[in-house]
């Protein structure tokens, strides 16, 4: 049989998306359903003085009004974070409640008011627009560095200065300070990683289903962890028995991190079906998607790198404001801290790291992990840091790395690598994917071309970026301690039926990532069935005993992990059964294409007459339990650290400042791979969202706190004409410590594409200066760039 | 999205629409391809009360060559337009332009007429229409008259369009003999919409400029003829020098328009550079 | 204030009573149940509502349902005939032209229409076709080979894999 593992196997979701059978929430109707509109603030901070909503209760059609001062008097809670930083003094971070509906002052656009239920969506909508409310409007602050000054306005009564914690990491800052002043060469940059709206193309909804004849709740929602929402929604906001409540989501059309989250809307239309006795379906338009989707980055930081003659790093300093938006979402304060500090070692061996991160409210919407999370920011300063630092002391920007890279190192027959800044990398082989990446892109004779360029007039540039990540973040008890209120660990269930086929559920979710076939490709080579034989069923919190979702490139190296386990005990339990009825003992049974046999012999039997004997066990060995059927936790030994290179070629126009990316090239090691083409596909889709962070994408505020560019006319989504064909590479570093070797492929392609965009666009325009081009490069900030 | 409500009626015919018109008044909105006017109910920025569709009067849908022009019907979509025999041979700068407008979905259903009435500031049709000296077709229940584009915007979304009357066709000059054109457009990035569209028709003999027309759209509050350009190159060889010379003149009098993607000074200095950009087009440099 | 329409909708015919203000999207997913067809946005940018109206790719979000009155209309439910996948469906399975699959329908909609224009289009010809279709998921690389990869069956060449 051949083996399935390793080969690009076409996926078997795809049948249904292709004829248009895909079932997303909003596709959902249920008997006697009724519409949700949900009225929102058009004000960044302003005083509710009062909410009318008796012309909009008087519209015929019209099921229900609720507003602020309605979840108040039912008692609701706000809902929660998942993550506690706690300041530097020890003190807990600051934490105000984010309501379901607001009652007394909005705090940014888009902000929840009131949610009319009607008989259908004009209805709603139409009633919506007769609400009135006077507002006292009040001044706004956005940015996050302008928010901790003295006489700015307050988000939060209990939040001085704006500040929701202040934290720190790494080598103690004096001997960080005293690294940097000893440095033959400091270089210091003041970046701005700007505010990614995430633009899943499937809108955020949520449809509450109360069935008063069980007293149950079934959400049917646009979530990544249909387990979490649940585990949220219950314990913390409704205060609803959790066996009471299943939370379902079904085909999602993408995430980005945007439906890791547990949002209001959540709550709300299961509160009020609870309330109504009708389901309740809420679909946002694209514009509150705009302005309610979690966002992600917003940094403001000030980053510094000092260097020996040599060029070998000496040390790194960094202080970040990270802009946390009106309320914290579900991971908010674990991105800038844990999933970015972390990350600032690299892949290089930069002895003196600090880190000092404050993390701010402002009156713009919430902040939390959008793909990459945190690694991308970090990513982004050191690499802008590496090759600014090799423009400014005359060095080549890849020699200048592949001096400071860290050995390889397999983790095995070496140990892992500890850095400054409390991780150990689990395997790498850095040097290997830059030295791919040049042969890739041909780097002596680009170089070779890139002064002919110049000597005509053009701007040719290259740019490098060297990246590490950590994906599944875990083990449970480590995260713990750093402030996760959840365990970070997977569950996978293998039920082999009496047939022999097989129904595997897991807790992790597929929103575009394949599960549906990676998944079915580990279990068939493993049990030596067909792919056909094997089902996935996930995003259903009753189909399994629980579940983390899908985030931080976990699905595989956490997810299937845990199927693994149970796949061991499946073949375990297996074994017995095989070896009573070949009566034979277990240790002279082999297993291999989806049959025991006795060692030496032809005696064998195969998968299949295993799994009916399990379910009709007439004939069956003493001491056994009946089934086949297994469920296990995997809590993984660490992170995994998947890394690589990225090298960007652009030409920038002078006359215009618009840049063209002309290739792309990418050496990713994610570790074993399972399926080629969907990791392929995994590591395009994260380039295209880098690539635009560089070029096109980025939130815009006005004074007011208004986002100026909350539609697809004004925010710049990345295009299939903005985009050259990527040439992408895989080198093979395996994870030491999860069973499959795998390391995760989703954010890479995010993580390590941005700086290289940048780098080459500075490079491009070095005849000019040394500059700091600032995201996204639009073609007039390129302009005022060149031109002072 | 869903739009406020409103009623719909659908004419067959440029008289029927006309009639309706006058019977629901200035509530009343023409619906063609509805690509500009739908966007706008959907966000309820626009909510008219009654909608009066004239996607499928057929006397609107024609494009033909009369004498020394071509007659294009207003209801005739961008796409049809891009692909028409008669376009090309006698009107290219409109097949080229064409192509910058939207998406395929969008130029399948949008019409030149629809576009005309609108009169977006960045919208793509207003400079070629006034770069190739077009005229207007409008008709009333009174009778019909035809504006020359110069005459036909006049402002922020506004045109010589009465409320009372319809567009009915759009009538290009028959591109002469030593003629070429261009349209360079310097596309706002999401909505595609121009920052700077430059549309040049030029005339030219031995080398010299015998005759410029050259129209801008995106840059100010409405679509405008830029004279100093054309004045500039009117008499003199079409040589690098003189159109850098002459495209420096660009924007030079008119109010221009600011947003994210484009402040003043930089609008400015891209209408002269895609001015320049067009007329190197046009020259055949 | 409803008004009868008559469309033919995948070769199948409706008659239905609409509201004036009801979008083609909405009528398609909610009145008929075509639920392949999707709403990404708000200002007819994202295309993932894209069908066929009389032969042609339009955004149904962007049109309103009386405006489909006497119209044939093709979904994404119409691409398949007779059981068997229409190239460019098999296309987007063979080269991962798609992830979560919320634009693919708007994506092999507006594909159709292209190479229903230009049976062998270059890569440039197909990016450009796919200005009005956002994918989030895909970086579009694999969307343009499956296109690729239609087109080659429909011009039954090898295809080299």
């Amino acid at each position: 049989m051949t083996k399935l593992i390793g080969q690009s196997v076409k996926r078997v979701e795809d049948k249904r998306f292709i004829t248009g059978q895909g079932q997303y929430t909003d596709d959902i109707v249920l008997p006697g359903m009724t519409y949700a509109y949900i009225l929102r603030s058009p004000y960044a901070h302003a005083t509710i003085k009062s909410i009318d909503t008796a012309a909009a209760r008087a519209m015929e059609g019209v099921v229900a009004v609720f507003t602020g001062e309605d979840i108040a008097k039912a008692g609701i809670n706000g809902v929660p974070t998942g993550w506690q930083v706690n300041f530097k003094s020890g003190e807990t971070m600051k934490e105000p409640p984010h309501p379901l509906l607001v009652a007394d002052r909005v705090k940014h656009v888009g902000d929840s008011l009131a949610v009319v239920i009607a008989e259908s969506r004009e209805i709603a909508k139409d009633a919506a627009d007769l609400i009135e409310i006077d507002y006292d409007v009040l001044e706004a602050v956005w940015n996050p560095a302008d928010a901790i000054a003295a006489d700015a306005p307050q988000v939060h009564e209990g939040a001085p200065n704006n500040i929701c914690f202040d934290w720190e990491l790494g080598n103690p800052k004096a001997e960080v300070d005293a690294a940097l002043a000893g440095a033959h060469h400091v270089t210091s940059l003041d970046l701005v990683n700007q505010r990614m709206i995430p633009n899943p193309i499937e809108p955020r909804s949520a449809i509450g289903h109360f069935e008063s004849s069980h007293d149950r709740y079934t959400l049917y929602t646009t979530s990544q962890n249909p387990h979490l929402t649940r585990l949220l929604m219950c314990a913390f906001v409704l205060g609803l028995p959790e066996h009471k409540v299943r939370v379902v989501a079904p085909d999602v059309g993408g995430g980005f991190g945007s439906k890791i989250f547990h949002y209001t809307e959540e709550a709300l239309v299961i509160w009020a079906s609870g309330k109504l006795g009708r389901p309740v379906k809420w679909t946002a338009d694209r514009s509150e998607c705009f302005t309610t989707d979690a966002h992600g980055r917003d940094h403001v930081t000030k980053a510094e790198m000092g260097f020996d003659k040599e060029g070998n790093i000496l040390g790194l300093r960094v202080k970040t404001y990270a802009n946390l938006g009106a309320y914290l979402s579900t991971f908010a304060p674990c991105v800038p801290t844990w999933l970015h500090g972390t990350l600032l070692q690299g892949v290089y061996t930069t002895p003196k790291i600090n880190v000092d991160v404050t993390g701010v409210f402002t009156h713009t919407n919430a902040v939390d992990a959008y793909r990459g999370a945190g690694r991308p920011e970090a990513t982004y300063l050191l690499e802008r840091l590496l090759d600014t630092a090799a423009l400014e002391m005359g060095m080549d920007p890849a020699e200048l790395r592949l001096q400071n890279m860290i050995q390889p190192f397999d983790g095995v027959s070496q140990p892992g690598y500890m850095t400054q800044v409390a991780l150990q990398y689990d395997s790498g082989n850095y040097q290997a994917t830059l030295h791919r990446g040049l042969e890739m892109v041909g780097y002596e004779q680009f170089r070779q071309e890139q002064a002919e360029a110049r000597k005509a007039g053009r701007y040719l540039g290259i740019g490098f970026s060297t990246y590490i990540e950590a994906c599944g973040i875990a083990p449970s008890a480590v995260v713990g301690a750093l402030g996760a209120r959840a365990g970070l660990y997977e569950v996978g269930q293998v039920r082999v039926q009496p047939t022999g086929k097989v129904s595997v559920f897991t807790g992790a979710h597929s929103h575009g990532q394949g599960h549906e076939t990676t998944f079915a490709q580990i279990v068939a080579d493993t049990l030596g069935i067909g792919m056909g034989d094997v089902e996935i069923i996930h995003g259903d919190s009753e189909s399994v005993a629980f579940g983390m979702g899908t985030y931080g490139s976990r699905s595989l190296a956490v997810g299937g992990s845990a199927i693994m386990k149970s796949l061991d005990k499946i073949l375990e339990k297996g074994a017995k059964i095989a070896a009573h009825k070949l009566e034979a003992a277990v240790e002279d049974l082999d297993f291999a294409e989806g049959k025991w046999t006795v060692k030496g012999t032809d005696k064998s039997i195969g998968f299949g007459d295993v799994a009916l004997t399990a379910y009709v066990p007439h004939n069956y060995p003493q001491g056994v339990e009946p089934g086949l059927d297994f469920s296990s936790f995997y809590d993984p030994a660490n992170f995994t650290y998947p890394f690589g290179t990225h090298i960007a070629i652009v030409e920038v126009d002078p006359q215009t400042g618009k840049v063209d990316l002309k290739r792309f090239i990418a050496v990713d090691d994610v570790g074993n791979v399972i399926n080629p083409m969907i990791v392929e596909g995994q590591i395009h889709g994260g380039l295209a969202q880098g690539i635009g962070q560089a070029m096109f994408e980025g939130a815009l505020y006005d004074d007011g706190g208004n986002l100026i560019n909350g539609s697809y006319m004004d925010y710049t989504m990345p295009r299939a004409d903005d985009l050259p064909s990527f040439e992408v590479d895989r080198l093979v570093t395996p994870c030491p410590h999860n069973p499959l070797g795998v390391k995760g492929a989703g954010e890479a392609g995010a993580i390590g594409s941005t700086p290289a965009v940048v780098n080459a666009v500075m490079d491009a325009l070095s005849p000019l200066g040394i500059f700091n081009p600032s995201m996204p490069m639009t073609p007039e900030s390129i302009w005022r760039t060149i031109n002072g | 999205m869903i739009p406020a409500s409103f009623s719909y009626h659908k004419a067959n015919s440029v008289q029927e629409a006309l009639g309706m018109l006058q019977q629901h008044g200035g509530d009343a909105k023409l619906l063609a391809g509805g690509h500009s006017l739908i966007p706008a109910m959907k966000l309820r920025l626009n909510q008219p009360s009654t909608l009066i569709d004239i996607r499928h009067i057929a006397e609107l849908q024609t494009i033909s060559v009369a004498g020394d022009h071509v007659v294009i019907g207003a209801g005739v979509t961008h796409h049809q337009i891009a692909t028409n025999a008669h376009i090309h041979a006698h009107a290219p700068i409109l097949a080229e332009a064409a192509e910058w407008i939207g998406d395929v979905q969008v130029r399948n259903m949008g019409t030149l007429g629809g576009s005309l009435a609108h009169a977006d500031p960045a919208a793509d049709w207003p400079a070629v229409m006034i770069a190739s000296h077009a005229s207007i077709e409008m008709q009333s229940a009174s009778g019909s008259r035809t504006v020359g584009a110069d005459d036909f915007f006049l402002g922020f979304f506004e045109t010589a369009l009465q409320e009372d009357e319809i567009i009915t066709a759009i009538k290009i000059p028959v591109a002469g003999a030593h003629t070429g054109s261009a349209y360079k457009k310097f596309m706002q990035p999401a909505s595609r919409y121009a920052i700077v569209g430059c549309a040049v028709v030029l005339t030219h003999e031995n080398g010299k400029c015998t005759a410029a027309s050259i129209g801008m759209t995106g840059v100010s509050e409405f679509a405008y003829r830029e004279k100093a350009i054309e004045d500039a190159l009117v008499g003199k060889e079409l040589t690098p020098e003189n159109i850098k010379h002459a495209a420096s003149l660009a924007a030079k009098d008119v109010t221009l328009m600011s947003d994210h993607f484009a402040s003043v000074p930089y609008r400015k200095h891209l209408a002269s550079v895609y001015a320049e950009r067009a007329l190197v087009a046009a020259a055949g440099l | 204030m409803s008004t009868t329409i008559h469309v033919t909708v995948n070769g199948k015919q409706h008659t239905s009573e609409v509201e004036p203000r009801l979008l083609l999207s909405h009528y398609l997913r909610d009145v008929l149940r075509l639920t392949g067809t999707h709403i990404g946005c708000d200002t007819s940018s994202c295309g993932a509502c894209t069908i066929h109206l009389d032969g042609k790719a339009v955004k149904s979000c962007t049109l309103l349902a009386v405006q489909a009155d006497g119209a044939h209309i093709t979904t994404i439910e119409g691409m398949a005939q007779g059981g068997a996948l229409h190239p460019l469906q098999v296309g987007f399975q063979e080269e991962h032209g798609l992830q979560c699959g919320f634009c693919t329908p708007g994506m092999i909609m507006v594909a159709a229409d292209l190479l229903d224009r230009n049976a062998q289009p270059s890569e440039t010809e197909i990016r450009e076709a796919l200005e009005g279709n956002f994918c989030r998921c895909t970086g579009y690389q694999n969307i343009v080979k499956s296109i690729q990869h239609a087109a080659d069956i429909i011009n039954k060449k090898e295809v080299v894999s």
